[in-house]
């Protein structure tokens, strides 16, 4: 008899071994099991893998944990893939409910999914922000219907939350922290940022329009209700990707994107820039890409509050030069900078600017903004406020009625 | 107590038999399928089964490969001269993955790591791996892949120990990609133009297919593309050579239908575009794969192309291509040097 249970107690044991050391197997097969329709539930627990896990090809599926930090997939030590998690070619999938830690590469990618929500997600990098960090935190691209709620991403050495390429995007109630860009919407039509926080990256929030891109012509963006704040992390993207420009002190840019609509958000104590608005070509990189419209237009930032600390801005980066050249002694930094680099289409032959395409600028909280004029080496740097004193009409975006 | 144990064993189990064995509509064993004659690790094709190799092969941590194609009987591909060969439902394409013991020496054996198949079943392409049993025995249908550890040594005499991935079904899709359909990448008339052993001796493939009847409308060989092999300077200038490598090693995923589409990066043999080809590219979601550098090709600059960068990598984070590679492909990173180098 006592050697019965001893042996049943041996199987078992050895059993729980076998499982535990599988469990990347186990998980790649839950997922690639998983019958259209179906739920896959992660246990609780810490569940550490080697390589990318992935889903493809599926309809209707919903992997959920037991709660952020609950459920902890990591991926310290991974050696195969660059991905935590992945899903491609897929409709309507959930991620929820868990925390996916120290992956090699991007945190979460999906890719060419239609309607995908993360909801209560974590990503993070541990250990302070670092160049060796995966690039992305949740990392949608070319997908319909992104829906980002409740999210946190820590860590990213490119963008904690980013949405690349795709249609149709909303993010709220999200955090992101110790990211070098906070939230970025690249090369993205229709989406709307609200109810977020993002404090301690390099930047904000950042809404991009990039050259030979797939996806061109990003646009009709909305950011509102978000807290940006206190967001002077010292940029440590690796050299060569775009953030890595982005200079440190950024509440939020908007880079060559057109139909921006910014409301009823605070920026505060981003001590660079606590807006920009600028062209691709103040980045000085090369464009060939023909079908590219380097131009940021149709901008308005109305109903925001701007608070930053009294002294100079950053010490690293670009701007601090510009505005050590502009400023006069004692002059505080403006919280809304422009670079001034405008479509000459954009104007009709007075030289007046086209209506729908303007730079409005309105109705903020301790409104300063500066024109730099960067187009013709700084000579008109203007600090009036009056030529953008303007009303665009409000945005609507397909994802307002959600 | 003990009920409690005894149910305990027979839950565990049977989860477990669960998990691991919800079956695909595939056969288990790889000899269930009879392409191989007598033994399946001798790999001798049984009838209707063909050999046949690329010109310049993707490169898969130094293992060799062993393909096959079983049409279905009496069916034929039509030619054409620019994308894989659209091969009739019923094909099955095989590969067999190995390490010999020595590079150096044949006769001392080898050890086989898992046979491919991509199945065109009505419905599309299927993709189907098996396994070797480290008793070489047979091999059994895995979904979920694999790591293996193996050991070799090499053509120089080295001793070489090294993991060994084999990927799960996802995986598969990750390369076998054109617009989220799986397809196959290597048998373009272009890399069969070439010669290979036949039984009966040496021949041209493409001859060899048509005059098995498993080819229709091939023109004259002369006038038929053919892919350079990419170590022999004599088969094609290093443009060419530099061009068919990047061609089946990177353009499964980076053309303009491939997962790799996002980047903006084609490294198709068929792009034109020197800006989609990388030369003073910007990357777009690199993150530290750019090692710092600005463009994925830099003309004359080599040591500041991004593009040589991440292929001289085994970090995961930073390596291209991000699957089936462990090890750097030393030969073809001098090739690729050698390439920038020279553009100008």
């Amino acid at each position: 008899m006592k050697s019965y249970l001893l042996f049943l107690t041996t199987c078992l044991i050895s059993q729980l071994a076998w499982a535990q050391a599988d469990v990347q197997k186990r998980y790649q097969t839950k997922l690639i099991m998983a019958d259209n329709g179906s739920t896959v539930d992660l246990d609780a627990g810490t569940f550490t893998f080697t390589g990318t896990l992935s889903l493809e090809d599926k309809k209707r599926i919903i992997i959920r944990g037991k709660g952020i930090d609950k459920t902890i997939l990591s991926f310290k030590g991974q050696t195969d893939g660059a991905e935590g998690l992945r899903v491609s070619n897929a409709e309507e999938i959930v991620i929820e409910n868990l925390t996916v830690q120290d992956s090699k590469g991007d945190g979460v990618k999906t890719m060419k999914v239609k309607g995908i929500t993360f909801r209560n997600v974590k990503v993070e990098w541990t250990g302070p922000p670092k160049a060796e960090n995966g690039g992305y935190g949740l990392y949608p691209v070319q997908c319909d219907n992104v829906v980002i709620d409740g999210c946190t991403a820590i860590g990213a050495s490119d963008a904690g939350i980013y949405v690349g390429q795709s249609r149709g995007i909303v993010v709220k109630n999200s955090k992101a922290y110790h990211n070098v860009a906070g939230i970025e919407i690249e090369n993205s039509r229709n989406a709307d940022v609200f109810d977020n926080e993002a404090y301690d990256n390099t930047g904000g929030i950042l809404v991009f329009d990039l050259p030979d891109l797939v996806q061109k012509q990003g646009g009709n963006v909305r950011v509102f209700n978000n807290y940006v704040h206190d967001n002077n992390l010292p940029n440590f993207a690796p050299a060569g990707n775009i953030v890595a420009g982005v200079s440190d002190g950024t509440g939020l840019m908007i880079l060559a994107a057109n139909g921006v609509e910014v409301f009823n958000n605070r920026f505060i104590r981003n001590q660079t820039l606590g807006t920009g608005i600028i062209s691709y070509l103040l980045t000085e990189r090369p464009i060939t890409d023909k079908a590219y419209y380097p131009f940021a237009t149709a901008i308005s930032i109305h109903d925001n509050v701007y608070e930053r600390n009294p002294g100079p801005a950053s010490s690293r980066g670009r701007y601090n030069q510009i505005f050590d050249k502009i400023l006069k002694a004692g002059q505080s930094v403006p919280h809304i900078i422009y670079d001034g680099i405008a479509d000459p289409g954009t104007f009709d032959k007075d030289g007046n600017p086209l209506p729908g395409k303007r730079i409005c600028i309105r109705n903020n909280k301790n409104q300063s903004l500066v024109n730099l004029d960067a187009g013709r080496q700084f000579k008109n740097v203007s600090f009036n406020a009056t030529p953008f004193d303007c009303q665009l009409e409000p945005l609507k975006t397909t994802t307002s009625a959600r | 107590m003990r009920t409690y144990l005894v149910w305990g064993l027979f839950l565990s189990t049977s989860w477990l038999i669960l998990v691991s064995w919800r079956t695909v509509s595939a056969p288990e064993k790889l000899s269930d399928y009879g392409f191989f004659k007598g033994n399946s690790a001798n790999q001798q094709p049984a009838d209707g089964v063909v050999p046949y190799a690329l010109n310049t092969p993707l490169f898969s941590d130094y293992a060799e490969k062993l393909r096959f194609i079983k049409l279905p009987s009496g069916q034929s591909v039509a030619y054409n001269d620019t994308a894989v060969l659209n091969f009739p439902v019923g094909t099955t394409l095989i590969k067999t993955f190995y390490y010999p013991n020595d590079f150096r020496d044949p006769t001392k054996g080898r050890r086989l790591l898992e046979t491919r198949l991509l199945i065109h079943q009505p419905e599309g392409w299927k993709a189907f791996d098996y396994v070797w049993n480290d008793e070489q025995t047979d091999a059994l249908l895995e979904v979920a892949g694999d790591t293996k550890t193996i050991s070799y040594v090499d053509a120089r005499g080295a001793t070489h120990q090294q993991n060994y991935t084999i990927p799960n079904l996802n995986q598969c899709k990750g390369c076998h990609n054109r617009n989220e359909v799986m397809m196959p990448i290597g048998p373009s008339v272009r890399q069969l133009n070439g010669d290979l052993a036949y039984g009966a001796g040496k021949e041209n493939q493409l001859t060899h297919w048509q005059q098995a009847g498993m080819i229709t409308g091939l023109p004259a060989l002369a006038n038929c593309p053919k892919t350079p092999i990419w170590n022999k300077p004599e088969t094609g200038s290093l443009n060419d050579r530099a061009r068919a490598w990047l061609d089946i090693n990177c353009a499964h995923c980076h053309n303009p239908s491939g997962p790799a589409m996002t980047s903006g990066l084609n490294l198709s043999i068929s792009e034109t575009d020197p800006t989609a080809l990388g030369i003073l590219k910007t990357p777009v979601a690199a993150g530290r794969g750019s090692g710092g550098y600005t463009f994925d090709i830099v003309p004359g600059k080599p040591e500041e192309s991004i593009l040589i960068y991440r292929i001289n990598s085994t970090d995961p984070g930073e390596m291209m291509p991000e699957l089936g590679r462990k090890t750097i492909h030393a030969e073809s990173v001098e090739l690729l040097r050698d390439w920038i180098k020279a553009m100008h």
